[in-house]
């Protein structure tokens, strides 16, 4: 819903993303998703007296990750300090995070705004905490309390207030989601959890400098609601300020039911956290020699990749960028294109039809990642090779494709075991296309009385009568020869 | 006196413990005399001072991130006050955490 184009909104994001270690964030218990309720759990995460967490590497590793690729200042000393506050799915009483000085600061991405500008948004930090368990509210009077999340590790990404409409957040929401992904520091899977947001929200007066009251929403677990959510926040601050009333500073719930932010019945102390070092944890030191190890290990991100597929390969940037969108399509493409005999701005944009075509259709019904469908890159790229040296026809290419499904065979013999080769003969076409004009004497008539668009038909019917084996090329030219004399 | 009774009951609802008036009274002195030694620390210039939050000057204590067996379910939940078969079990709660 649009809104009263006088105001604007000023929006940040607090994103967190569970990171894909094997273990939890200080012990060795699974983090796997799905397992049956509190079979991942140990001393260390269930708080018992007397545990020392230790934290796990990978973690840290993929802090600095996400550091580096998102322009962050990686600090050479950082804390884990602890958050006090008691609810039964944290049942030390504290969850271990990082406060005041956080593993990432000062970094910023670029998002592309629908109107094809880049917009800078600031990352204000990231840093390292461990999960919460799961509370189940729905059975019964109680509630009863999962910890196998407990202890899970997450990072908290920070932005700045840099948003300035719902659309923009969305924005950032899915390039934090590309780059995890990228970064294989996070699954991005958003039915399980594994990437939440919270918004900070408020408005102005377009030309003020100074912010409104910002409300905070939470909830926002799904890409879809976080547009919705915020476009509702804002539309509800601005009613508020049009009607001579202010925005009060509260936490609001987005209620994906009905479709509105509740305000979350809290006590008063709730934000009292008391956070201070954790005296359990020693401080986590990075040198120059891991960050640079960790730098020259990160992969090739979108933009970049993007970039090179407009500029070496002279893809469309429609191409380049629904080929980038995940990691596994543009390896996959990379992997076809490496493979191909011939490597040209032609034969390269052949492949991205190819794989942004039937691969990417393939994929997404068989709903798995295009790493895993039946056809590997480089049997496509073999396909592809035979299109490009005149084997077979782009009509039978869709064939082979759909065989190759199910037949493991290389795409060149199953080409000659099916008889699909492509006919480029000249006295079989004509032999062909003689019969064709004599049984079609009425359309001949009106070709040559100026119908230009029967043409095709008589393509059609060459096509079809040679089984869509005929070179068109060689069809069109004789069919053009033909019908002119 | 910095920290008053009100000071105290604020404190104990957060760390969900309970207290007579007497034990209020007697806790509000306690915690006085301690931050009355604390502000004796205050006095001491600690402007060229780094803020120190280990004792030990160690860092980087990691562990790999290789799978270790913790506890089976049954004993996670054994020292619970109420349990199900798999879950603790604990009063309803609603309100304070974004779940």
């Amino acid at each position: 819903m649009p809104w009263d184009e006088r105001y604007e909104a000023v929006i940040g994001l607090e994103i967190h993303a569970q990171l894909l270690t094997e273990t939890k964030a200080f012990c060795g218990c699974s983090t796997k998703f799905g397992d049956s309720p509190n079979a991942n759990v140990c001393p260390v995460c269930l708080g018992l007296p007397g545990v020392l967490p230790v934290p796990n590497r990978t973690m840290v590793e993929f802090a600095i990750r996400m550091g580096l690729a998102t322009d962050c200042t990686i600090a050479p000393r950082s804390l884990f300090a602890r958050k006090n506050y008691f609810y039964p799915d944290l049942p030390k009483g504290y969850q271990i995070s990082q406060y005041e000085e956080p593993i990432c600061t000062g970094g910023a991405i670029t998002i592309r705004l629908p109107n094809g500008a880049q917009k800078r948004i600031g990352i204000t930090r990231i840093h390292m905490e461990e999960d919460a368990g799961k509370s189940i509210h729905d059975r019964g009077n109680d509630t009863l309390v999962d910890l196998n999340r407990c202890g899970v590790p997450l990072i908290e990404i920070v932005s700045e207030p840099d948003m300035r409409s719902p659309r923009e957040a969305y924005l950032f929401m899915t390039a934090i989601r590309q780059r995890v992904t990228y970064l294989g520091i996070c699954d991005g899977n958003l039915e399980e959890g594994s990437l939440r947001c919270d918004a900070n929200v408020s408005v102005r007066r377009v030309g003020d400098t100074a912010f409104g009251t910002k409300t905070e929403v939470k909830n926002l677990n799904s890409f879809r609601f976080v547009e919705k959510a915020l476009e509702y926040e804002v539309n509800r601050q601005i009613g508020l300020l049009e009607s001579g009333r202010r925005v009060v500073q509260e936490t609001l719930l987005w209620d994906a039911d009905r479709e509105v932010c509740v305000p979350m019945r809290s006590k008063e102390e709730a934000h009292d956290y008391r956070y201070f070092p954790d005296p359990d944890l020693a401080p986590v030191l990075v040198d120059a020699d891991w960050i640079a190890r960790v730098k020259s290990e990160l992969p090739e991100m979108p933009e970049r990749r993007r970039d090179r597929y407009v500029r070496d390969f002279q893809l469309p940037e429609y191409d380049a960028e629904v080929l980038t969108t995940e990691r596994p399509v543009a390896e996959y493409f990379d992997a076809v294109v490496g493979a191909m005999k011939s490597r040209t701005t032609e034969t390269r944009k052949l492949a991205s039809n190819w794989v942004m075509g039937d691969v990417l259709r393939v994929a997404n019904e068989q709903h798995v990642t295009v790493s895993d469908i039946p056809v590997a890159p480089e049997r496509l790229a073999a396909m592809i090779d035979l299109v490009i040296d005149g084997t077979i026809s782009g009509k039978i290419a869709k064939e082979v494709f759909d065989i190759m499904m199910t037949d493991p065979d290389a795409p060149a013999s199953i080409v000659r075991k099916r008889g699909l080769v492509q006919v480029s003969d000249t006295s079989a076409i004509e032999q062909v296309i003689d019969a064709i004009l004599r049984s079609h004497a009425p359309q001949v008539e009106q070709y040559r009385a100026g119908k230009q668009q029967v043409f095709g038909f008589f393509v059609g019917e060459t096509m079809k009568a040679m089984k869509g084996k005929a070179n068109p090329a060689v069809v069109n030219e004789i069919l053009r020869r033909k019908l002119a004399s | 006196m910095p920290v008053s009774v009100r000071d105290v009951e604020q404190v104990a609802r957060l760390a969900k413990l309970e207290f007579s008036p007497e034990e209020k009274e007697r806790l509000t002195y306690q915690l006085n005399t301690i931050l009355e030694y604390m502000d004796q620390l205050n006095r001491l210039d600690t402007s060229n001072v780094e803020p120190l939050s280990h004792v030990t000057d160690t860092g980087n204590a990691f562990r790999e991130d290789v799978r270790r067996p913790g506890l089976s379910t049954d004993e996670a939940l054994q020292n619970a006050p109420d349990r199900t078969e798999e879950f603790f079990r604990v009063p309803k709660v609603i309100g304070d955490r974004n779940e």
